[in-house]
């Protein structure tokens, strides 16, 4: 009845910028690249959209949003060129250089929401509006857990997701980033830049994320402040071992993620769950987490050259 | 070779001043006004009265709360460099530093002991809750092969809301965000410390750290312990070929980088906040990571390492208040910093080259 | 045209090693050209240059008399070379289609055309008899058909000049016939040959010329008919080289080493050893050949508890160590020489001393209650490095990554045999030395079986196995097929055994 009602909008809302983020990772890995800065990269983001819209609200009007959008995923796709550079270029540990972007970019971001909002570290934005999706929401039952006070943005997730399967396993493209990430060598030997594809797939990863933070920022938070930066980069690595790097699989993953934190959200809503202790509504999220990691990812094998700087010379 | 690799640390340095200094110039704020204010709030340049002797000017305030920061950062940098040289990346310490100090702060709030039992009790208590916290993490990835840094990342969110549980229902203290507080008996602040600083919160925790880090440093070079937790942490197979037992070990090690985390919560909130304050996990937990990146994941590093970033933290209050620079222009700074230091690899191997092409002249191996 | 492929005075220099000095190399179009040269004499380097991994510094290339320059792979395929690695360039996890197509994919519509590849590859496969499954995973075939889709991805390009490095090194007898027959055939055809190889007796059999590197130079160019196997030795090495080992004839004396109907399951869930039972006595040297992934690495993990095996028993001197840890087992007198030196045999980060005690580290003198002690660390290492002659930078505080390869399975083998273990298992002891570094650790091992030791001897190298070994026992499919005594087999019959054929 209502509680699906409530519950399932809400799980979607919250799984679709998860899932962006982990697809993300996922372009990365799989071309070798290790990349834990998620988290920087969503928080770029949605800076960026949050810059757009506190700027340029008067010149775009209506628009705004999704032009903050763009600069959303531009702003993520820039910023991971450094974690590129460091990893790829530098041959830089990828794990530190993800942290260094980590602890960068919240405080960055945090510093210059202060000195374009007049000291204060907040930028409040009125973000996406809810939408309805014409004949669809009219299904019984399905159309108003599905289609009704949706965002346009997240069946355009979807289309990304179907773009980036279908480009992954059917294109060439796809099929060299994969080759990147099991084994380089192999690559070369055929003539292809093995650094081309890894600075392609971490800048991917920015695009995605940063999209993943402007959405964030849209539809869940509603302004930029440090309540961007709770972790949501971090969850989305876990779904991305907990999918195994498939796309699919991460979607599933994600959305098994913001089932669980939607549930743990609005359990105070719910009598009959508010009375056990909020211990177990708090930490269920994460609890189910390391459950659900325990049973599926024993020994999860990720892409077998990711983390490791490709070196010309080794034979 | 060692030479080099402080020779990069150091260049890292100058340049994350120098580009925070061209990030304060580019947002309208003066640069060395700003860190003038950070080394006035460290405690580094002071205002000196007429009577002061020198005692006065060298134990000042400000640099009490430097060394302050320095002795919770020297223990989490100390955690996560002893997980790195073993093989793993420890990014739980704050989630172990927190459930460690709920650990101990329980131990100070409930039990009213003589102060030679109760603290070492309250720390003791510390340290076995960082350890424990660390426990599952290590559990996983030893048995099933499950990476660390995930689960770690679950244990510090679990760990963040159990305390708030906890600490509401068990601890409950005057304000809805603290715990009660400890029982004086149970503090690691000393009477002599407190006014040697003229009122700074610096306590013994500050030797218990750099203790630990020459404990640190012996273990690693100069047991065998310490000699099968870098075999392992360098590889898997040729430890197990020699006989040393990789699940143990590993697990062992993610619970010493626990328990110091552990302590760090005990130096944290038993030595400066004597109470917990629920809500948020502590930053100091994260920024050990930096501190022990800087320091090169060696036990005399962390210390230097620690020692520049107590300066920047205790610092960074004063500037903000001095010069209305926000102050996360420190986490700005130092992020830059370790990006340098981890692209300097490249330097490093450079100038191994060149100093190598002259060594050959004189005749090399092979 | 004269020459197909002309590379005249080139120079490749790396760090402060000259791989290739002043070389020059001239390639006859259709003929099977062989460079010969030991393990890191500049062939694969000089082979890299002309095939675009490597820049040279100096020097030119010519290809059908035009002189180009080779960037990268790419233009090299453009030219019409192929290249197939001694070290396979093949994504594990993709299929032979999928490896083949690599780089070259092309589109129907949007998506990739794997039919046209299928049917490409399945015309090419019938034309050259190179038989491949298109649809099965890499990780799945033999290494001989894994060479096979190599060779496959240089002619689905075309190329007309087809570089092998070192192909046989992995291959039975009758395989590496098969394979002389495939290059007869594609000369046939109109394709050029370059065969990298240190083994006399193949480019005896197929090459037309030949020519010989030494220390990054090009010696001279012979005509492969008109010279002895002698000769080329010399030219390869610069002195005259026996290949046979001088050894007196073994005195063997009671069982040592036994091991009875042991079973071990290897990674993949695929039963590995099958039943095996086998024994060998002090004093003696027992071989052990077969193709690799035969069950060699599984059965060698089972004996020094790297691996449980699932049923069956091992004995060293009549104790029964099968469910004994590895320290138990090392204590009880075994020894291992491993075949991944970097994965198992060594800590590379580790200084070279603290590699030397690492089966010995927890024990005095070398520790006590915990504690290392230094200065007994440090003599014994100088005692080794000096006994056994290992090179290195900075003696023992050396960092073992940066020591060469002999030198650092010199290390491995001062280690394992100063323990003066009974039984000794060795496993491709000198896979990628250099000659000297091959004669010296042969000559190691005969001294330990003549000081009453028994050795265990696994190598894919059947001229070693059949140079060093008493008695030989040869593994197919997880099973001892045979066990012969090694004066009175030849490469035939091991050969055949090695195929399944059984003794015959």
């Amino acid at each position: 009845m209502n509680a699906l009602q409530i519950i399932i909008p809400l799980a979607i809302t919250y799984t679709v910028p998860l899932f962006l983020i982990a697809l993300g990772g996922l372009f990365s890995e799989r071309s070798g690249v290790i990349n834990i800065a998620l988290e920087g990269l969503l928080g770029v983001g949605a800076f960026a959209s949050a810059f757009v819209i506190f700027q340029y609200e008067n010149i775009f009007g209506p628009a705004t949003v999704y032009v903050s959008l763009i600069a959303a995923a531009v702003a993520g796709g820039l910023c991971s060129l450094l974690h590129a550079f460091a990893s790829i270029s530098m041959k830089a540990d990828q794990v530190v250089s993800g942290t260094a972007i980590n602890i960068l970019i919240p405080a960055l971001t945090i510093f210059l929401a202060r000195s374009i909002n007049k000291g204060s570290g907040i930028i409040p934005v009125v973000g996406l509006e809810l939408w309805d999706v014409p004949l669809l929401s009219k299904i019984p039952i399905i159309g108003s857990l599905f289609f009704h006070n949706t965002y346009i943005t997240t069946f355009i997730s979807i289309l990304i997701v179907l773009i980036s399967w279908y480009v992954l396993y059917h294109r060439p493209f796809g099929l060299r980033l994969r080759a990147c990430g099991e084994n380089p060598q192999a690559v070369d030997s055929v003539g292809i830049s093995v650094v081309k594809m890894r600075y392609i797939g971490v800048f991917i990863s920015g695009v995605l994320s940063g999209l993943g933070g402007g959405l964030l920022l849209n539809t869940l938070v509603k302004e930029f402040s440090t309540l961007i930066f709770t972790g949501m980069g971090f969850l989305a690595l876990a779904a991305l071992i907990f999918g195994k790097w498939k796309p699919w699989n991460v979607l599933g993953a994600s959305a098994f993620f913001g089932l669980a934190k939607t549930v743990s959200d609005i359990a105070p809503l719910f009598p009959s769950l508010n009375r056990l202790p909020s211990i177990f509504l708090t930490t269920f999220p994460y609890v189910i987490t390391l459950v659900a990691l325990v049973l599926f990812s024993k020994n999860a094998v990720g892409p077998r050259a990711a983390g490791e700087p490709y070196d010309v010379g080794k034979r | 070779m060692g030479k080099n690799k402080f020779l990069v640390s150091l260049l890292a340095v100058i340049l994350g001043i120098i580009t925070g200094a061209l990030v304060m110039l580019l947002t309208g704020y003066d640069p060395i006004k700003a860190y003038e204010g950070l080394l006035k709030g460290a405690g580094f340049i002071l205002q000196v009265p007429k009577n002061a002797t020198l005692g006065d000017i060298i134990f000042n305030k400000r640099l009490g709360d430097t060394l302050l920061n320095t002795t919770t950062l020297i223990l989490t940098g100390l955690a996560i460099a002893f997980a790195f040289k073993t093989g793993l990346f420890n990014i739980g310490v704050p989630g172990q530093m927190l459930m460690g100090g709920f650990f101990g702060v329980f131990v100070g709030v409930k039990l009213s002991l003589h102060f030679y039992i109760h603290t070492p009790l309250a720390v003791m208590a510390a340290i076995l809750g960082g350890a424990l916290w660390a426990l599952l993490p290590g559990i996983l990835k030893a048995k099933y092969g499950i990476n660390e840094v995930v689960t770690a990342i679950m244990m510090n969110y679990i760990s963040l809301w159990s305390v708030y549980y906890f600490v509401q229902n068990f601890l409950k203290g005057n304000f809805e965000t603290e715990s009660a507080i400890i029982n004086p008996s149970a503090s690691l602040r000393v009477e002599a410390l407190t006014k040697l600083f003229h009122g700074s919160n610096i306590n013994l925790g500050l030797f218990l750290a750099i203790a630990v880090a020459i404990l640190v440093w012996w273990i690693l070079d100069k047991t065998t312990f310490g000699y099968e937790l870098k075999a392992v942490g360098y590889n898997i197979h040729a430890s197990k070929y020699a006989g040393i037992k990789v699940n143990r070990n590993m697990i062992l090690s993610m619970m010493i980088s626990g328990a110091i985390a552990g302590l760090a919560g005990a130096v944290y909130y038993l030595g400066y906040t004597n109470n917990i304050k629920i809500g948020s996990l502590p930053q100091a937990g994260y920024d050990g990571i930096a501190v022990s990146l800087l320091g090169l994941n060696n036990p005399f590093g962390v210390l230097l390492s620690a020692l520049f970033f107590g300066l920047m933290n205790a610092g960074g209050l004063y500037m903000n208040a001095a010069t209305k620079v926000p102050n996360e222009l420190v986490p700005i700074i130092v992020a830059i910093i370790i990006y340098f230091a981890a692209t300097s690899l490249m330097f490093e191997t450079w100038l191994h080259r060149i100093g190598s092409i002259f060594r050959k002249k004189e005749g090399g191996s092979k | 045209m004269k020459y197909i492929i002309e590379m005249l005075n080139i120079r490749k220099e790396f760090a402060s090693i000259v791989a290739n000095d002043d070389i020059t190399l001239q390639v006859r179009p259709g003929e099977i050209h062989a460079l010969l040269g030991e393990n890191g004499a500049g062939k694969s380097t000089l082979m890299s240059v002309l095939f675009g991994l490597y820049k040279p510094d100096r020097g030119t290339i010519k290809v059908k008399g035009k002189e180009v320059k080779i960037s990268n792979p790419n233009v090299a395929n453009d030219l019409g070379i192929g290249m197939v690695h001694q070290h396979f360039k093949l994504v594990h996890n993709f299929t032979v289609t999928e490896n083949i197509i690599l780089g070259n994919e092309k589109l129907k519509g949007l998506k990739i055309d794997i039919d046209y590849a299928r049917q490409r590859i399945k015309e090419l496969s019938n034309r050259y008899k190179l038989a491949v499954d298109p649809d099965v995973r890499i990780e799945d075939i033999s290494v001989g058909m894994q060479q096979r889709v190599e060779i496959l991805k240089m002619l689905y390009r075309d190329s007309e000049i087809l570089i092998f490095d070192e192909p046989t090194a992995v291959l039975t007898p009758q395989e590496i016939e098969e394979l002389m027959g495939v290059m007869r055939n594609m000369t046939k055809e109109g394709k050029t040959i370059i065969l990298i190889t240190h083994k006399l007796k193949e480019i005896k059999a197929v090459a037309d010329r030949c020519t010989v590197i030494r220390k990054g130079k090009s010696i001279a160019t012979i005509d492969v008919k008109e010279t002895s196997e002698e000769k080329m030795a010399e030219l390869m090495v610069g002195r005259k080289v026996s290949f046979k080992v001088e050894k007196a004839p073994a005195k063997p004396g009671e069982i040592m080493f036994k091991i009875e109907n042991l079973n071990v399951i290897g990674s993949r869930g695929v039963q590995a050893v099958k039943d095996v039972t086998l024994s060998a006595k002090a004093g003696e040297i027992l071989g052990v050949a077969g193709v690799d992934g035969n069950g060699q690495s599984e059965l060698i993990e089972a004996i020094t508890g790297l691996r449980k095996a699932q049923s069956g028993r091992i004995f060293i001197n009549n104790l029964d160590i099968s469910s004994r840890e590895i320290r138990q087992r090392n204590e009880a007198g075994l020894g291992h020489i491993p075949e991944d030196r970097h994965k198992y045999g060594l800590v590379l980060e580790f200084t070279l001393e603290d590699n030397m005690i690492l089966q010995n580290y927890y024990r005095p003198p070398f520790s006590k209650r915990g504690v290392l002690k230094r200065n007994e660390i440090r003599s014994y290492a100088k005692r080794l490095i000096e006994q056994f002659d290992v090179r290195s930078a900075q003696g023992p505080t050396t960092i073992v990554r940066s020591m060469s390869g002999g030198n650092q399975q010199k290390a491995i083998i001062a280690r394992e045999i100063d323990r003066s273990p009974q039984v000794l298992i060795v496993a491709q002891p000198t896979r990628g030395l250099d000659v000297g570094a091959i004669e010296y650790i042969h000559k190691r091992l005969i001294e330990e079986r003549d000081k009453g030791k028994t050795i265990l001897l696994f190598s894919l190298d059947l001229d070693e196995i059949m140079n060093l070994s008493d008695r030989i026992a040869v593994m197919y499919e997880g099973r001892i097929v045979g066990v012969v005594d090694a004066d009175k087999t030849n490469e035939q019959e091991l050969g055949l055994m090695m195929a399944g054929g059984g003794k015959g």
